[in-house]
């Protein structure tokens, strides 16, 4: 870790247009919350979809892809990271510091408004918004770290990680059983399942193989992304 | 300090971008000159860490240079392209790069790094406010702030205004008269001519020529020149230039003569008098291959001989 790196990239990631995505996910996520109350529809059902579908589904991979590549991949296009990778800093601390800011921006953009919206409908009845909000923060340390890998090993890393959440989870995963197994989303359903009671909830991947995976996906793209920076090639403008 | 290659080449794919380099950077100013697409942006990230030499070894002092992050305590690279964060100030940039490198007081080290590069006045206001020519200047405090031994400048003078030019030439000469070892590339053999004391050429990808730059100049003037005559009287000059053994060869055309000089000097001192003594009017002399390249392609030429 790296405070000097942390205060660059957090400004580096906050200063770009693409802050305005991070803040309204989560805004739109509370502003179904609050709808779904205001029309009284605060059943444990609608709930869980409203999690389930829109904040692990959609808003949870989207900015993972934001925060996680947005730390750096665009310093990676621009040459900027020349500033910092030509210190004599060991460029795994690098990628850790970059993954701990993804990391927070999740928790912050992310997991803390889950458990809000959750916590607007139907307080925290059923373990709902501990459950989910519990699941998203999982989730999102999960995808910072393989987004930020991403960002590292590919200049397509946004198109890559869409294709990723969308094809691969959205689609595959939720269809085919086994395909559900590799999708960081059914993982954090599964810590989310340690929490929620509801009988309208039920998670498709056991805990005996969502902890051993988030951990290995997570520290496995970080130490790569580390070990990638370390022989990281900028070419010139020849 | 000393940077080695020992017989580098980097290719992409197919494309040869260095081929088997063989040089010594030692303490001093060293200008790496060569035309555009030379190869000297390959060489000089070869030698800041930021690319792996296909075969060959780049090393500092016997350290290697690749993967190893301890080498930027003396290394101090300036990047051609705009490896700075916009968004921070001049001071908070130099000042990052400060901390970046652990320094004991680097407030100290950004305040005296951004004095070298005159960069105090405007040192408050966001790097992408600021113009290239200032730009370059702060990654140039931030390369110094931690007074490295070893400083790496990729093309530092494009899109310095006269001025400012000047001054970093100045401060590029101090800096190499301390002790320091320098290397920057360049495409312009007045800039590297003013400011270095050796010169590697490269062209082409390969190591054309190395030394001091008289020897390069001479090496550079002593070769066959063309030159375009008019006179009043191009026949009559003709004939009295080919008596002569500094001239090649000499055609006759439309335009005038064309000369080739195979001895520059007594060429020049002579084309006056035989004209002179002709009774011949010389209304212009233009050398027909002064440029770079042509110069270049002549060192390549005679060092593969």
């Amino acid at each position: 870790m790296n405070s000097v790196v942390a205060g660059i990239t957090y400004r580096a990631v906050l200063g770009r247009r693409r802050v305005l995505l991070l803040i309204l996910l989560p805004l739109l996520l509370i502003g179904l919350a609050v709808l779904l109350r205001a029309i009284g529809s605060t059943d444990e059902n609608a709930t869980i979809k409203l999690m389930q579908i829109y904040a692990i589904g959609m808003m949870l991979p989207l900015l993972g892809l934001i925060a996680g590549t947005g730390t750096i991949a665009p310093e990676i296009d621009d040459g900027t990271i020349i500033h910092l990778l030509s210190k004599p800093i060991s460029r795994p601390s690098i990628a850790v510091t970059k993954f701990a800011v993804a990391a927070s921006l999740l928790v912050l953009f992310a997991a803390v408004p889950t458990y809000i919206a959750a916590y607007i409908v139907l307080g925290n009845e059923a373990g709902i918004a501990t459950g989910f909000g519990l699941g998203a923060l999982v989730g999102g340390i999960a995808y910072a770290g393989v987004f930020l890998f991403l960002g590292v090993v590919t200049r397509h890393a946004v198109t890559v990680g869409i294709i990723y959440a969308v094809v691969w989870e959205g689609l595959v995963g939720q269809y085919v059983p086994g395909a559900g197994n590799l999708s960081i989303q059914q993982w954090a359903q599964t810590f989310a399942a340690q929490f929620v009671t509801s009988n309208f909830f039920k998670s498709s991947v056991g805990m005996g193989f969502a902890v051993p995976a988030v951990l290995i996906v997570t520290i496995g793209s970080v130490v790569w992304a580390g070990q990638r920076l370390r022989s990281i090639s900028l070419t010139g403008e020849e | 300090m000393n940077i080695e290659l020992a017989q580098v080449s980097r290719w992409y794919g197919n494309v040869v971008a260095v081929n088997d380099v063989t040089m010594t950077v030692g303490p001093g100013v060293t200008g790496l000159l060569g035309p555009n697409g030379a190869g000297k942006s390959t060489l000089l990230h070869m030698m800041a860490g930021f690319l792996a030499p296909s075969t060959g070894t780049a090393t500092l002092d016997g350290r290697q240079i690749w993967r190893n992050h301890q080498i930027y305590r003396s290394i101090g690279l300036v990047p051609e392209r705009e490896a700075v964060y916009g968004f921070l100030t001049g001071w908070q940039f130099v000042l990052s790069s400060a901390r970046l490198h652990r320094l004991s007081s680097p407030e100290d080290a950004a305040s005296k790094a951004l004095a070298l590069v005159d960069m105090e006045g405007a040192k408050d206001r966001r790097v992408e406010t600021y113009s290239k020519g200032m730009r370059q200047r702060v990654k140039v405090a931030a390369a110094l702030v931690h007074d490295p031994q070893v400083l790496l400048l990729d093309e530092p003078f494009n899109g310095m205004d006269p001025r400012q030019r000047l001054h970093l030439m100045d401060l590029v000469r101090e800096l190499g008269a301390a002790g320091r070892t320098i290397l920057f590339s360049s495409h312009i053999l007045e800039e590297v001519e003013r400011v270095a004391q050796q010169i590697e050429v490269l062209v082409a990808g390969r190591h054309a020529a190395s030394g001091d730059f008289r020897e390069i100049r001479r090496r550079m003037t002593d070769r066959p020149h063309l030159f375009r005559v008019r006179s009043s009287d191009d026949r009559r000059l003709a004939s009295a230039l080919i008596a002569d053994a500094s001239s090649g060869a000499v055609s006759l055309g439309e335009a005038g003569l064309e000369v080739q000089a195979v001895d520059f000097r007594r060429f020049t001192w002579l084309l006056p008098r035989l004209a002179r003594d002709a009774g011949v009017s010389v209304w212009q002399v233009s050398p027909a291959d002064e440029d770079l390249e042509s110069v270049f392609s002549y060192l390549i030429s005679g060092s593969s001989r």
